[in-house]
């Protein structure tokens, strides 16, 4: 703390010093500590985005970046319980399931406005699905509609789609039907691909024609430049590459807040988002280091932990030699100490993983079998299997490298830590790492590999977004063939409720446990750093984090 | 001289031709494709088929090719697999910030190193001399990415004297028209912002015209050394002429001449370096952008960008011929 004020004070001389005209604009917020006024507060936040937003049109968007510029303008019928991942009222007040559970009633909040003016009500809303799953040609790609297309498995003119249609019974109430019962439904509409924009806006702006060439598809006019929707904040500004900008919405219906604009500045590079943050160019930024945490904490600034909405695991390839015993799957989980792992290279607050999904997951089963670190068991194990000093176990080892993920933040740390712990035993590792892209694509695209490390963040809260991504039919990255867990997943995401889905997915996970695809590592705590100013952040495990509830200090 | 022009401008044609062979190759050679960086984690295998599908890469190469050259003639360079707009206007978008980057790097390359490496020379054998000599070696051994950081750790985050990334600070509210901000500024009276945005240009403007300076002190020293022992100079020296028409007419503008050519292919090589100093100072131009097309595998930004840039050189240099032959006689001649 010493060391910042020491710097601000320099940095407030120099201002002086170089030039009192344009320096003091940006040392005036850092420089006046001492006056608490609210009348002095700077209402502008400025966050550090690794990237561009793909997409302004939430229901083509499916990466973090754009989604966190989403949040902030648009709305949907369902929100999260503040954070945690629980579904929660937002743009619809309540719902009521039918018994069939085909088809879902929502009473809408009146006296809503999109940011053109115009009202929100039940035929916004079914315009909103009814584009959706209209979805033609380049627009039903994955890298566009991806929310849409795996939720609800297909659109009109494809006839796989389990979306039957919307009927807006009067301004405040719709009823959504499908054609098949989705648990995770309500849940799902928190993600922001499900938000509901203004439809006078996307006719307007011609949302939907996306396009240009099949081989070259172009984002929309909306998606470029008018995002329209019910939230806090209406869109600004985008300059691609630089920032992009919001400011408060005069006529919305909730608390709006503090914050009055919100620039997202792009800074690309890890590193720099840090510095950046240092020299006061932004307010925060998200996913720190872990080797930054305590020099930053020490040099005064505010560190918020997202609960972890994710996990982190060790996948054992089947196709690859030896993998496919048993014996030898369960042999190098128990040589693995995921303790050690955790205290040695993971951040602070990371708990260790039993099942392939955090316990705030429904389904998450407190009685899973597990196994705990026993190297003489696993030497015991792999003798077994027919694997000693003379013969020792020799398996392939894949790690990324370059990359950080929320749920692996540093993986050539995690990898040299495990690769000791899997020698201890005796197992013969040979380490091959790749660039991103590249890694993804090898463990994803073709059976060559052996033992890696991968995770997932969640995006909503629903088991088969964890287990059932991983587990729910044969793939290259796991490649083993078990139509029992396959069908159990398929049978379980069919399942009208919450309280069927709780038995189904508890025995499921018990079922991965026996089988052993791989090791769930643990679930590393996401850290987000603030400027000293900015004194409350809404942290949530899904990232629903909208600015309207930040409170700042100076 | 026209013509002399006119056929180097036709001698591009078959180089260019040859550039945009070696570039489709290289950038499809890198490993990795588009389809897994833009869809993540969890990208299904048909999904990564589909995005191939979509943009044609699953097509034989050669097919690829060809079209990619048949687009390219009718002016289309595709468009960004990332973002998703044309690759050109995605180019004229982050160039101007490339240009006025370049421009600042130049400036202080060129303002700083005449002057020293004339200096230098005048004070040939002295110790000021050498150290003028040592200092550029520096500057040309040190690599820019590491000279950048330093820069930014040292004077931005550390001291806080200057800005550590951007063209200007996000809280400024600036007009822009041409996307020269520095101009922007002057032009519509926000000389505030003016400001802001040229105290944002000096780090990254250090840090990219430091090998540019180096090299020209050297070649200023060393031309302006040879010009002064030469005959014509002692000839003049020995009918009176006096010093400062000596200096000025005849050493200064013969010795000119290779620190001219030094200049022209020193701007050309900025780009090149723009690339490391733009992502260090997350400075938005087309090299910080380029650095993340490697990384993304966006092949369609990857192959326009890298041949705007070498047609930008390729008329760089030809202008450094012309001024060469502006300046010299002797060359129009040959």
């Amino acid at each position: 703390m010493l060391f910042t004020s020491r710097r601000r004070a320099l940095a407030a001389v120099t201002a002086v010093a170089i030039s009192g005209l344009v320096l003091t604009a940006c040392s005036s917020q850092r420089g006046q500590e001492e006056s608490e006024a609210p009348s002095d507060v700077d209402t502008t936040f400025v966050f550090g985005a690794s990237g561009d937003p793909s997409s302004l049109d939430p229901a083509f968007a499916s990466d973090g970046e754009s989604f966190r510029i989403s949040r902030q303008i648009f709305e949907g019928l369902v929100g999260v319980e503040p954070g945690t991942a629980d579904p929660a009222p937002l743009l619809a007040e309540s719902w009521e399931q039918s018994e069939d559970g085909l088809s879902y009633t929502f009473q809408l909040k009146e006296g809503v406005t999109f940011h053109d003016g115009s009202a929100f009500n039940g035929d916004a809303v079914c315009f909103n699905f009814d584009r959706q799953n209209n979805f033609t040609g380049v627009a039903q790609s994955a890298s566009m509609s991806y929310y849409w297309g795996a939720l609800m498995r297909g659109y009109a003119d494809t006839g796989t789609s389990i979306y039957a249609g919307c009927e807006a019974t009067s301004d405040t109430e719709v009823v959504i039907s499908l054609t098949q019962p989705f648990a995770g439904f309500i849940p799902a509409l928190s993600l922001p691909a499900f938000a509901i924009q203004s439809p006078t806006a996307l006719e307007e702006y011609n949302a939907d024609e996306v396009g240009g060439t099949e081989e070259a598809p172009t984002q929309s006019e909306y998606a470029t430049g008018h995002p329209t929707g019910t939230g806090p904040f209406k869109f600004d500004s985008w300059e691609p590459g630089a920032e992009a900008t919001v400011s408060v919405y005069d006529d919305y219906w909730g608390e709006q807040g503090q914050v009055e604009k919100v620039i997202f500045k792009v800074i690309g590079d890890t590193t720099a988002r840090r510095q950046a943050l240092e020299s006061g160019s932004i307010d925060g930024f998200d996913l720190v280091a872990p080797a930054d945490l305590g020099a930053l904490e020490d040099a005064g600034f505010n560190l918020v932990n997202r609960a972890p909405f994710n996990v982190l695991y060790l996948a054992f390839n089947q196709a690859a030699e030896g993998l496919d015993d048993i014996k030898v799957r369960q042999a190098l989980t128990q040589a693995i100490d995921k303790d050690a792992l955790i205290s040695q290279v993971l951040p602070e607050g990371t708990v260790a993983a039993t099942q392939f999904m955090p316990d705030s997951v429904i389904g998450w089963n407190p009685d899973v079998t597990t196994y705990d670190y026993d190297p003489e068991a696993a030497k015991a194990l792999l003798a077994e299997a027919g694997y000693d000093e003379s013969n020792p176990l020799e398996i392939l080892f894949n790690y990324p490298v370059n990359i950080s993920r929320p749920y692996m933040p540093n993986p050539e740390q995690i990898f040299a830590n495990l690769q000791s712990q899997l020698e201890a035993v005796g197992v013969k590792i040979t380490a091959e790492s790749n660039e991103w892209g590249e890694y993804l694509d090898r463990m994803q695209g073709g059976s060559d590999h052996g033992i890696h490390l991968l995770g997932w963040t969640g995006d909503y809260n629903d088991p088969d977004n964890f287990v059932g991504v991983f587990f729910g039919a044969e793939t290259n990255e796991w490649g083993f063939d078990n139509p029992e867990l396959f069908s159990a997943l398929t049978e379980a995401r069919g399942l009208k409720t919450e309280e069927e889905q709780v038995p189904a997915y508890e025995a499921i996970n018990e079922q991965i446990a026996q089988f052993i695809p791989g090791v769930p590592l643990a679930h590393p705590v996401p850290t987000l750093a603030f400027d000293a100013r900015v004194t409350e952040y809404p942290a949530s495990p899904v990232q629903d984090e909208v600015y309207n509830m930040i409170v700042l200090s100076e | 001289m026209l013509r002399t022009i006119g056929r180097r401008i036709l001698l591009l044609i078959p180089t260019l031709l040859g550039l945009t062979i070696l570039l489709f190759f290289w950038v499809r050679a890198l490993p990795g494709g588009p389809a897994v960086a833009l869809l993540g984690e969890r990208a299904t295998p048909e999904a990564v088929a589909e995005i191939n599908r979509l943009y044609g890469f699953d097509r034989p190469l050669i097919e690829q090719y060809v079209t990619w050259l048949g687009r390219l003639l009718q002016g289309d360079f595709g468009s960004s697999i990332q973002t998703g707009r044309p690759v050109i206007e995605e180019f004229a978008r982050r160039f101007p910030a490339t240009i006025e980057l370049s421009v600042a790097a130049m400036i202080i390359a060129v303002g700083v190193g005449i002057p020293l490496g004339y200096w230098a020379a005048r004070r040939h054998g002295k110790w000021s001399d050498h150290s003028a000599v040592a200092l550029s070696l520096v500057g040309i051994t040190i690599p820019v990415f590491f000279l950048a950081f330093i820069l930014k750790y040292v004077f931005a985050v550390q001291l806080g004297w200057l800005p550590s990334d951007g063209r200007q600070d996000a809280r400024i509210d600036a007009t822009h028209y041409t996307n020269f901000y520095v101009l922007d500024g002057l032009l519509t009276g926000e000389f505030d912002a003016a400001w802001d945005a040229v105290l944002h240009l000096i780090l990254p403007a250090i840090a990219l015209g430091t090998i540019p300076l180096a090299i020209i002190v050297r070649i200023t020293r060393a031309s302006v050394l040879e010009v002064q022992n030469a005959d014509y100079v002692r000839t003049g020296m020995a009918k009176g002429i006096s010093r400062q028409t000596l200096r000025g007419r005849f050493i200064l503008r013969n010795a000119m001449l290779p620190v001219v050519t030094t200049i022209g292919l020193q701007t050309g090589l900025l780009i090149s370096g723009a690339v490391l100093t733009e992502t260090v100072f997350a400075f938005p131009g087309i090299g910080s952008f380029l650095a993340r097309a490697i990384f993304t595998r966006d092949f369609p930004v990857l192959q326009g960008f890298i041949l705007f840039i070498a047609v930008l050189y390729a008329l760089i240099n030809l202008l450094v011929d012309v001024s060469y032959s502006v300046i010299d006689p002797r060359v129009r001649v040959q």
